[in-house]
């Protein structure tokens, strides 16, 4: 019987709490031409990793869909708190294929297990490089070699633009942007995003790109919950 | 002279010849690090003193694939160097040595070696922190045995066990701070080696033996100093302070600071605060993994420049300046001329160096020249320090006589004459 409550109980505050959220979605889009993506030579001049592209590889700062929608966005809420930290959630996918680190940008919550893989023929080296050590972030180097068990990763304070990087293939780096709530999102390749469950109310969004709004110059936005909203932004190809 | 050494015997050719293969593998060792930290493939291979877990002489060549590739190079051709100067070392305490000292310098020498071979972490950091010790006691020694290179081969042995012990811990610790350290003993072990190389030729020593019997010790030093008298230990410690400068921006990891030349970012001086620093990184397009750059690093990038023109106008000014002296023949007007020929070509490829997006070979060409610019200073201090006039003549003489070296005891400082 007391267990039966204690569900009920359970089950009505999630309820409640859903009742009181909604999602926040939207669209980044693209103004203005960006300058084009460079051709990376040094993954085709590679022995191992040049048999892995038939075509050619460039660089991949801006990922433009349909209607100049833009991939690889970073967004979250300004200030939020709330739902713990990352631990618990699900683990994110980090994977290295035909020499390259996918996806190129991801978001994780703090303490959030990021578990790296190895898909390739060749051995890779795993290297994150923080920025936000001092808050904990630990830069670390571990060797991955071909068919070796995936490596975890996990990061105690709230860092944007993370690096990962390889050392044995120089070009390969990936970005991980980590939160301390989970209110974030990355926008698809068609710059579509979706926050789930934000507790009504007003916030702040910052937008990230690498390219279009940096680290230096994020584009912020407001926005007030109640339910589900939309919040498209358009971000300046520079 | 120390009462248990010996007197230094007359040059030997064949020490000679493997003190300049020992320099020659030092430039070799300098141009595979280069060739690391231009392709930025510093921490390919994660561990030290193994390679991916592998005694490092045992790595199967089948993994040296990419980055790995320079890295592990790097190291072999280090452990290469180290064995040389662990040689050398050896050698040169046995030809000025005798009894029990000289069993007890090559012992001393031999027990180090073996705690290196032991590839323990503890000793590693033992030896390194004893190194610096042994470096400032050996360079005493040798102020105290002018005219003997067996301190300055253990200078060079110890020297060679910290350069190696600073290479690891820059992996294991992923410090880029160890690397510009690292960097800088690479350049000063070059000088070094070349230095040695130079003191253990027939040509060196046959020049003393000219001093000793043939010119006026005064008339001497005054023909041979360029004017004024610091120009030459002033330009070499500029240089010096420029391959610092140099290593610093390299082991920053993050690419070209300014990417284009003669102007920087379109101007003569340009914009270092944080906004148009973020302007810069926004439009840069990176292909390697480098790290963001800094207004510190734009900084360093312009002082780098400044300080090459400086560098450029003091060497021409030492080239003019030696032509002054009373023979023109005379191996300073010579080698003066050469290192300003080096320098101008060293920023020919700093510039190339920009123009060509830092291009891993043009890059590791500008470490090489800057290396060899140094040894070359250092060397014509030498020369000149030494306060002798060059006269082919009379060296002839010396030579084909065979003179034994014999060195004076000397109050006056490293090998100025008395």
């Amino acid at each position: 019987m007391k267990i039966a409550i204690s569900v009920l109980v359970t089950v009505g505050v999630a309820l409640m709490q859903n009742a009181n959220a909604g999602d926040i979605s939207g669209t980044v889009t693209l103004k203005g031409t960006p300058p084009p993506e460079q051709p990376n030579t040094m993954i085709k001049a590679d022995a191992t990793c040049g048999k892995l592209h038939p075509e050619p590889v460039t660089t991949h700062f801006y990922v433009v869909g349909e209607n100049k929608g833009l991939g690889d966005v970073f967004i979250m809420l300004k200030g939020a708190t709330g739902k713990g930290d990352g631990a618990s959630a699900p683990p994110v996918v980090l994977d290295q294929k035909g020499c390259e680190y996918k996806p190129y940008i991801f978001a994780v919550q703090t303490n959030q297990k990021i578990v790296v893989k190895n898909s390739d023929p060749v051995m890779h080296n795993v290297h994150p490089v923080p920025a936000q050590t001092a808050a904990g972030n630990k830069e670390v180097n571990q060797a991955q070699m071909q068919g070796a068990p995936d490596l975890t990763f996990s990061f105690p304070a709230p860092e944007v633009f993370l690096k990962f990087t390889c050392n044995v293939h120089p070009w390969m780096f990936a970005y991980a942007c980590v939160v301390g709530h989970p209110y974030f999102a990355v926008t698809d390749k068609d710059g579509k995003y979706t926050i789930k469950n934000v507790p009504d109310g007003k916030y702040t969004i910052e937008v990230y790109h690498r390219k279009a709004a940096p680290l230096s110059a994020p584009m912020t936005g407001e926005v007030s919950v109640s339910g589900n909203v939309t919040k498209d932004f358009t971000l300046e190809a520079k | 002279m120390s009462r248990k050494s010996v007197r230094a015997p007359a040059a030997d050719p064949w020490l000679h010849q493997f003190a300049v293969l020992t320099a020659l593998a030092t430039l070799g060792l300098i141009v595979i690090g280069g060739l690391v930290t231009s392709h930025g493939v510093g921490m390919a291979v994660p561990d030290w003193p193994n390679t991916y877990g592998y005694n490092m002489f045992l790595f199967p060549i089948s993994k040296w694939v990419g980055g790995i590739f320079y890295e592990h190079s790097h190291r072999l051709m280090a452990t290469f160097v180290g064995l040389l100067t662990t040689a050398l070392a050896l050698w040169l305490w046995a030809r000025e040595t005798k009894g029990k000292y000289r069993l007890l310098g090559i012992g001393a020498i031999l027990f180090v070696f073996a705690l290196m071979g032991a590839r323990v972490f503890p000793v590693y950091m033992t030896l390194a922190c004893a190194a610096p010790l042994a470096i400032g006691f050996s360079f005493y020694k040798v102020r105290q045995t002018p005219g003997q290179l067996r301190w300055l081969g253990i200078v060079a042995f110890a020297a060679v066990i910290l350069q190696g012990v600073l290479g690891g811990l820059r992996v294991v610790w992923l410090k880029d701070e160890i690397g510009v350290i690292h960097a800088t003993l690479a350049q000063l072990f070059f000088s070094l080696m070349c230095a040695t190389a130079l003191m253990t030729g027939k040509w060196w020593q046959s020049w003393r033996s000219v001093d000793d019997g043939h010119q006026d010790n005064d008339a001497a030093q005054n023909q041979a100093w360029l004017r004024p008298r610091w120009l030459l230990p002033a330009t070499t410690l500029l240089l010096l302070v420029q391959l610092v400068l140099g290593a610093a921006m390299r082991h920053q990891h993050a690419g070209l600071a300014i990417p284009d030349f003669p102007l920087a970012y379109g101007k003569v001086w340009p914009a270092m605060d944080s906004v148009s620093v973020g302007q810069y990184n926004q439009q840069r397009v990176e292909i390697t993994a480098w790290k963001p750059i800094t207004g510190l690093q734009v900084g360093l990038q312009m002082v780098h420049r400044l300080m090459a023109l400086l560098i450029c106008i003091a060497i021409g000014f030492c080239a003019w300046s030696a032509r002054q002296l009373p023979d023109r023949k005379n191996p300073i007007a010579r080698l003066t001329l050469f290192w300003f020929g080096l320098i101008v070509t060293q920023a020919f490829l700093g510039a190339v160096t920009i123009w060509s997006n830092k291009a891993a070979d043009i890059a590791t060409a500008h470490v090489l020249i800057g290396a060899v610019s140094l040894a070359l200073g250092i060397i014509i201090n030498m020369i000149s320090f030494r306060g002798a006039v060059w006269s082919p003549k009379i060296a002839a003489q010396n030579l084909s006589s065979s003179s034994t070296f014999s060195p004076r005891p000397s109050a006056a400082p490293g090998y100025s004459l008395q």
